[in-house]
Formats: C-alpha cells, sequence, structure tokens
C-alpha cells in the first residue's frame, strides 16, 4: 500500500510512482498508453483522478477514476458554447481571433473544501470552464471569456492563449487567481462573477517600451501559492521570476534566481513563505540547461538568495527540461517531483538537497502531481 | 439508407460500429449516429459542431466540401466514411 504518490501525465500516458516507505518508489503505467495526457488531478476531498486527453485527431476528452487510477470513465470534457452570429461577426473584426473550441486543457484545480463537486478547468485558448457536478457538466466562465482585455491576449509556445495556473484561496473558495500565457495574472473574489487583473509590477521585456508595464500581456509561465501563507505567490515569468507578499495586488522581481531567471517551473514551499523552487535554463531562444548542465534551484529567504541544487541529477551534458507542470512538491514540503521532457522522473525527499532517479526512460513529461497513495 | 463506417482507430476509445441511418446530407446522417451515440460526436466534431480538423469525411470516395456545415448530399445507398487525417509522433 503505498503512502504517498506521483501522478505523471506524458505524452504517451499516464504513470503512477508509488512511495512505499521513504526512498522506496515503484513506477508502472496506469492507462491511456500511447495517448497524450495533457494533465492530471488527484481530488483530496473524495479520492476521485482525473485525467485529461488531448487526442489530437479526436479532440479533448476527460476521464475520472473512483479506484486510484486503476479503471476509469470518460466523462464530459469541457467545450465552448456555439458562437452566435453576433459573437461570430465581432471576432472577424480581429486578425487572429481565439476559436471557439478546446484544443487543450492545460490546468484543473479542486473548489475549495468547502464546495464539494467544483472543479476548475484552464483551456487553451484562454477560455476558464466550472464544474459543480465532479466534471460531469462544465461551463465556460463568460465572465471572464467576454472581457474585452482577453481580445490582447496572445500565445505563448501555442497558437492562443492559455490558463496553466488555477489557484484557489484555502482562505475563501470564492477567491481563484488564475495566470495566463500570454493574459497577465487575475483574480476574482466572488466565485467568478466579476474579474480583476492583478499583475501589477510584473514586466515584460518582449514587449515594446510602450507595453512592457501592461498586466494583461504579461508571460507568467507558472504562479505557485504558499498554502499556508497564501498572500505570498510566486511566478516562473518568460523573462524572470516574480514574488507577491499582498495576494497578487503587486509583484516584485526577484533577480536573484540562479543560475538564470529562465524556466517555466516554480513550486511555492507549502508551509515556509521564504521558500521556493525553480528549474532555471537559458532564457527563450534557446531553453536548455545552462552549460548543459541540469539543475534545480531553491530559495529559502524570499528570493535574496538561490542555492543550485544538483546532487542526485545528471552531472551533464544533460539537456533535459522541465515545463511547467512539471515540478510539483507534496503537502509537508520535504518530497519533490520533477519530470522532464526528456522523459526522466526525480523525487527528493529532503526538500531538494538530493534526488534520486525513477525513470529516464519515459515518455516527455507534462505534468507530475502527488496524489495521496 | 446511407451507411456510415468509422476509421477503426476511432474503436480504440468507444464502440462505433457501422451504422446505416437515414438522412439526405452528412449532417443529418451523422446526427442519426450520434443520437444513439452521444459520446461519439466529439469524437468528430468540434465545439462548433464543424468537422475536427484531423478528421475526414468521404462520401462515395469524395472528401466532403462543407466541413463546417456538412451540408454535402447523400444518396440512398451512399458510403460516408469517418477517417482520420495522418500525423506523425
Amino acid at each position: 500500500m503505498a503512502e504517498l504518490s506521483v501522478l505523471v501525465a506524458t505524452r504517451k500516458g499516464l504513470f503512477v510512482a508509488e512511495r512505499s516507505r521513504p526512498g522506496e518508489w515503484s513506477l508502472a503505467p496506469r492507462g491511456f498508453l500511447g495517448e497524450p495526457v495533457s494533465m492530471v488531478l488527484e481530488d483530496p476531498r473524495d479520492g476521485a483522478v482525473y485525467a485529461a486527453l488531448n487526442l489530437g485527431h479526436f479532440g479533448v476528452k476527460l476521464h475520472r477514476s473512483a479506484d486510484s487510477a486503476a479503471t476509469w470513465t470518460e466523462i464530459a470534457a469541457p467545450a465552448y458554447p456555439k458562437r452566435t452570429d453576433e459573437e461570430k461577426k465581432a471576432d472577424e473584426a480581429f486578425p487572429k481571433p481565439a476559436p471557439w473550441s478546446v484544443q487543450q486543457i492545460w490546468s484543473l484545480a479542486t473548489g475549495g473544501a468547502d464546495e464539494p463537486g467544483v472543479l476548475w478547468a484552464g483551456t487553451i485558448p484562454g477560455g476558464l470552464f466550472r464544474s459543480a457536478d465532479r466534471g460531469d457538466s462544465w461551463s465556460l466562465v463568460r465572465s471572464l471569456w467576454d472581457r474585452e482585455e482577453r481580445r490582447k491576449w496572445f500565445g505563448g509556445g501555442y497558437d492562443h492563449a492559455g490558463i496553466h495556473s488555477i489557484l484557489v484561496d484555502p482562505r475563501d473558495s470564492r477567491h481563484v487567481t488564475i495566470g495566463i500565457s500570454c493574459g497577465g495574472v487575475w483574480e476574482t473574489r466572488d466565485g467568478g462573477e466579476t474579474w480583476s487583473l492583478c499583475a501589477t509590477g510584473m514586466f515584460a521585456a518582449y514587449m515594446p517600451d510602450s507595453e512592457r508595464g501592461d498586466p494583461n500581456i504579461q508571460d507568467p509561465h507558472l504562479i505557485a501559492r504558499c498554502a499556508e501563507a497564501p498572500d505570498v505567490l510566486w511566478a516562473q515569468h518568460h523573462n524572470g521570476v516574480f514574488r507577491t507578499v499582498d495576494g497578487a495586488a503587486s509583484w516584485y522581481e526577484v533577480p536573484a534566481a540562479a543560475p538564470s531567471v529562465f524556466g517555466f517551473a516554480v513550486a511555492a514551499h507549502p508551509k515556509d513563505p521564504e521558500a521556493a523552487w525553480c528549474v532555471p535554463a537559458v532564457k527563450d531562444e534557446c531553453r536548455i540547461p545552462v552549460d548543459g548542465r541540469f539543475v534545480a534551484s531553491r530559495t529559502r529567504d524570499g528570493g535574496k538568495t538561490f542555492e543550485v541544487l544538483s546532487q542526485g541529477l545528471p552531472e551533464g551534458p544533460a539537456y533535459d527540461l522541465v515545463y511547467r507542470h512539471g515540478l510539483a512538491v507534496d503537502p509537508s514540503g520535504d518530497v519533490l517531483a520533477m519530470g522532464s521532457t526528456t522523459g526522466s522522473l526525480w523525487v527528493s525527499e529532503d526538500g531538494g538537497d538530493t534526488w534520486q532517479s525513477l525513470s529516464a526512460h519515459l515518455p516527455p513529461i507534462y505534468a507530475v502531481r502527488f496524489g495521496a497513495g | 439508407m446511407p451507411r456510415v463506417v468509422f476509421t477503426s482507430n476511432l474503436a480504440r476509445h468507444l464502440a462505433c460500429p457501422p451504422a446505416e441511418v437515414s438522412g439526405a446530407t452528412v449532417r443529418v446522417a451523422l446526427e442519426a449516429v450520434f443520437a444513439a451515440n452521444p459520446r461519439l460526436e466529439r469524437y468528430v466534431l468540434d465545439d462548433q459542431g464543424g468537422l475536427r480538423t484531423h478528421v475526414n469525411v468521404f462520401v462515395d470516395g469524395e472528401l466532403v466540401r462543407d466541413a463546417e456545415g456538412l451540408s454535402d448530399p447523400v444518396s440512398p445507398g451512399g458510403e460516408i466514411y469517418v477517417l482520420q487525417a495522418l500525423a506523425g509522433g
């Protein structure tokens, strides 16, 4: 019986790493072999596991398991409503309008502990969806989709913008913060009825000077929240690491990130607001580890300094790249999981000081997430 | 009645045996199939009801012209083939 598990979503199926006791892990495929699994989620409220597929030819699908990923049932996938003629006309006034069709489920999150059955799904091309019935049905959150600002969003790595981060405030389930590439950071404080931009302080080095500070075009690659100090959030942004200590009202850059400020993933320590982990890489036009040496990094002083973590990671040459959902920390803050596009999977049980390789031969890894076991 | 046949690649995901349904256009014929097999619709059509980008439909060997509206006519003895476009990886 596993006491802790890591769900691993890959380009060719779902894998699960299970820990029977500290230091002892086993790894096995757990469904959808051959199919791209874009996201996975275990709901701690009822133990259900969700897997989002991107079948390519046949579209985006969502499956749910009630038995720890042993067997699966296809459930409804988020889908955009049929566009009216007026909406079609409005879209045609813009050069590259986002299609009203789900291209990928990029993020999945549970609602709060007081909202059983509520799930959130973030998609490419930029729509947020909510389910109140464990994914049996979904609704597009029109209050966000209909915002005029959406017209200025654009894709970062994909053809269209996408929602990759969904953070439900543990103090108030109606307060939800989301991250969009490229559409900044948004929050609702009324369960999704109204939204406001909250990316002030971020800057976009890739934009013309006049647009650099526009919160609506920022490219946070991922946003992570400290569970026990929820006003502290970290963002691995396209051109640096940013942090907020006032619940995203204002962000400031953390320039000490080392050995580089670029990367996709960030994990916030669930208990210590001063601690976070990143997986740095050479910046955007290159996207490889600095000097061909794959490392992670950690700060324990709020971002003033970073330690490079390499013990147990390959000495090099190693060109692993960790995507934005490829790093996760367990609720204790001690155990980390990290998966790369080269198909390497590592765990650390001492907060990143040392790493253990569980495989170097998985399919490209899109996401790792902890489960109960 | 037109006969509708689906690529065997779809059978990996859900049952979709050949079906004989009534319908004078591709849209009407496919809707008849989906009425009996609701999950199948989202595998073939996108959120707006058009043909998925990487799915092709042939009527008696001819690629349909109206991939969005699926208004292409089908004769009573016609055959509709739902196939996947090729992709790598």
